[in-house]
């Protein structure tokens, strides 16, 4: 199984550049769109594969080169499986999707190779055990997507990718200042040692640490676009392609942003409160001010992207609130529900989210428009997408017995056990809000009667239905299956999280565990 | 004298956020990108600098031991490799969408290219 690991990353960035230079042979360049899917299918399945191998044989560390214990470490642990399988999954659905939508642009061999390219890099984000690999991957991944954004070339799309291009050097740039504070002070860049260098040093509450994590928090939260670091993912995420949509609000600031926010306060700097008070109050803040500008909205893939700054906050706040329960030397089993909440709320939101970006792009192709005071009487007109888009709704509406409910319900529960009742009913209250807001949807695009718009409207091509259908299905079992999910996928994702944290923990806090 | 390079590499990263939070011209905030990259490859450098240190390069005869105590440290400077090729790209890429933007409004002023809301 060691072997493997490394294929994960390898399989997407060797097929993206194999898509760039065989794209021009005349006799393969047919095949090399069969080059993308296939790519991806192997990639879940590895995924998968790793997922079950491991359930006897435990975390896989691999050293690249066998450079034990100086080189380049790719951990494999519960997290980054949970990870792995998100991201492949999401991105098996939205390149099949995009077998037939990219039909209207020229250059899809592009398209597929930065599509690869960015699946590579989350897997990459995921997988990597040290600072500055991380970095880079997140920076891979970065790029390919300011040039999936502006894949269109049309002047707001332009626009958008320069905005977000701007900040996104912004974080990087903080990213790498705070890992360069780090490596000075411990002389590693490997997470876990750099952990037990700050903690055997005693180094938590140093100044030097101090500037780190506020380099690295702030430029972490920015790639994850938390209030108020949010402006430009209501400009980026809409403008791209509907399946890059899918991919930025689906996987994209999960991996590089909320992912690697949770590695570093967890596993590197030790879940102190001073950590837990930024991202609880991050969290709240997002998950109340992203609903608030959701519900004004008219554009159709505007409106989910400011769900997903609401959503995230969710997944951030109880993060947050696991680190406080973690840093007070609180009950671990507190803390373990208040993760599985957020990982599982992680798992869901990158289903749902995709899925109904998926089915907007759907929407946009057959009436030409975003905006949802054009559309109407959709239901009977496109069944399919109709069918998924609801799907999609529900679940992030919080409808039971769809995965949403049961993930937002945890949180809730864990915020009230972890003794924030207050917070819970924020949560509550942000719940409901985003239900009414996808009441409008409902009404006003699929009920109703049909305009102008929607008169010509029809079923878009099989690909696409295949596309939004595996994530519709994902959404119901993932709520179904929701006890067998937590014991293969979830639980060894919490734990590792949480062991991480004691163990960076115990010798900072002085023994609290 | 190592304390005035850390003013430097600070002052060259206030010099650069300056350029991206406040300016309105596209090609001064790629500028600006381009400068805020020189600031932290000066810092990361400056890292593994040691005053009056050797190339870490194991001279013969020489044990790794007495190497590792007269040598810079080699890794931020292969840190600053992949680093400096990273701002390339991002350069390049930032450069690439001034042009096409260049082409579709016909100013390089952010303040004339508002079609986003934000």
């Amino acid at each position: 199984m060691t072997e493997m690991v490394p294929l994960l990353v390898g399989i997407p960035l060797g097929a993206a550049f194999l898509i760039a230079i065989l794209s021009h042979v005349k006799v393969t360049s047919r095949l090399t769109e069969l080059f993308a899917p296939i790519a991806m299918a192997a990639n879940l399945a590895l995924g998968v594969w790793i997922c079950i191998a491991s359930q006897s044989g435990g975390d896989t560390i691999v050293w690249a080169g066998q450079w034990k214990p100086i080189g380049i470490e790719l951990v494999c642990d519960g997290l980054a499986r949970l990870m792995v399988v998100t991201i492949n999954l999401v991105a098996l659905a939205a390149i099949i999707f995009s077998a037939s939508y990219m039909k209207r642009f020229t250059t899809v061999w592009l398209f597929n190779s930065l599509f690869l390219l960015m699946t590579g890099a989350m897997n990459g984000v995921v997988l990597a055990g040290d600072l500055f690999n991380m970095y880079v991957f997140i920076e891979i991944a970065a790029i390919a997507s300011y040039g999936l954004v502006a894949f269109g070339t049309e002047s707001e799309e332009l626009e958008a990718a320069f905005k977000y291009l701007v900040l996104g050097v912004l974080a990087s740039t903080f990213i790498l200042i705070g890992i360069t504070v780090l490596y000075s002070l411990t002389g590693q860049l490997n997470m876990a040692r750099v952990a037990d260098i700050i903690s055997a040093r005693q180094l938590a509450h140093s100044p030097a640490v101090m500037l780190a994590a506020a380099c690295l928090l702030g430029g972490l939260a920015l790639k994850s676009a938390m209030v108020p670091f949010h402006a430009w993912l209501p400009d980026a995420h809409p403008s791209a392609p509907a399946p890059i949509s899918a991919m930025l609000s689906g996987v994209l600031i999960k991996a590089a942003g909320v992912y690697a926010l949770a590695r570093i306060v967890f596993g590197v700097l030790g879940a102190s409160e001073y950590y837990a008070n930024v991202l609880i109050v991050l969290g709240t803040i997002s998950m109340v001010a992203g609903v608030f500008l959701a519900i004004g909205q008219w554009d159709f893939k505007r409106l989910l992207a400011y769900h997903s700054i609401s959503q995230m906050g969710y997944v951030v706040l109880s993060l947050g609130v696991a680190a406080a329960v973690v840093a007070g030397g609180g009950n671990r089993s507190v803390a373990s529900l208040c993760l599985l909440g957020g990982l599982f709320h992680m798992f869901n939101h990158a289903t749902f989210k995709s899925l109904l970006f998926l089915s907007s792009g759907s929407i946009e192709q057959a009436t030409g428009t975003r905006n949802l005071k054009e559309m109407g009487g959709l239901a009977r007109r496109m069944p399919i997408t109709s069918f998924c888009c609801r799907i999609g709704a529900l679940s992030i509406a919080g409808v039971p017995p769809f995965n949403g409910f049961f993930s937002k319900l945890i949180i809730i529960v864990a915020l009230v056990v972890a003794g924030y009742p207050v917070l819970a009913f924020l949560a509550a209250l942000v719940a409901l809000l985003t239900l009414l807001s996808f009441v409008k949807v409902q009404r006003y695009a699929l009920e109703g009667p049909v305009s102008s718009r929607t008169q010509s409207a029809r079923e878009s091509a099989w690909p696409m239905g295949v596309g939004m259908v595996v994530l519709a299905v994902v959404c119901i079992l993932a709520g179904l299956a929701i006890l067998p999910l937590k014991q293969y996928l979830f639980d060894p994702a919490d734990k590792a999280l949480l062991n991480s944290a004691i163990s960076a923990g115990r010798l900072a806090l002085g023994g609290a565990q | 004298m190592g304390i005035a390079v850390y003013v430097l590499a600070f002052g060259l990263l206030l010099i650069g956020v300056y350029a991206l939070v406040a300016k309105k011209n596209i090609v001064r905030i790629i500028i600006g990108i381009a400068i805020l990259g020189y600031a932290v490859n000066l810092l990361l450098v400056l890292v593994g600098y040691r005053h009056g240190g050797t190339p870490p390069i194991l001279a013969d005869g020489q044990t790794s031991a007495d190497l590792a105590a007269r040598s810079v440290d080699p890794l931020p400077q292969a840190m600053v490799l992949t680093s400096i090729v990273i701002g390339l790209s991002v350069t390049a890429l930032a450069v690439a969408l001034a042009i096409r933007l260049y082409d579709k409004y016909g100013t390089f002023d952010m303040n004339d290219i508002r079609n986003l809301r934000g």
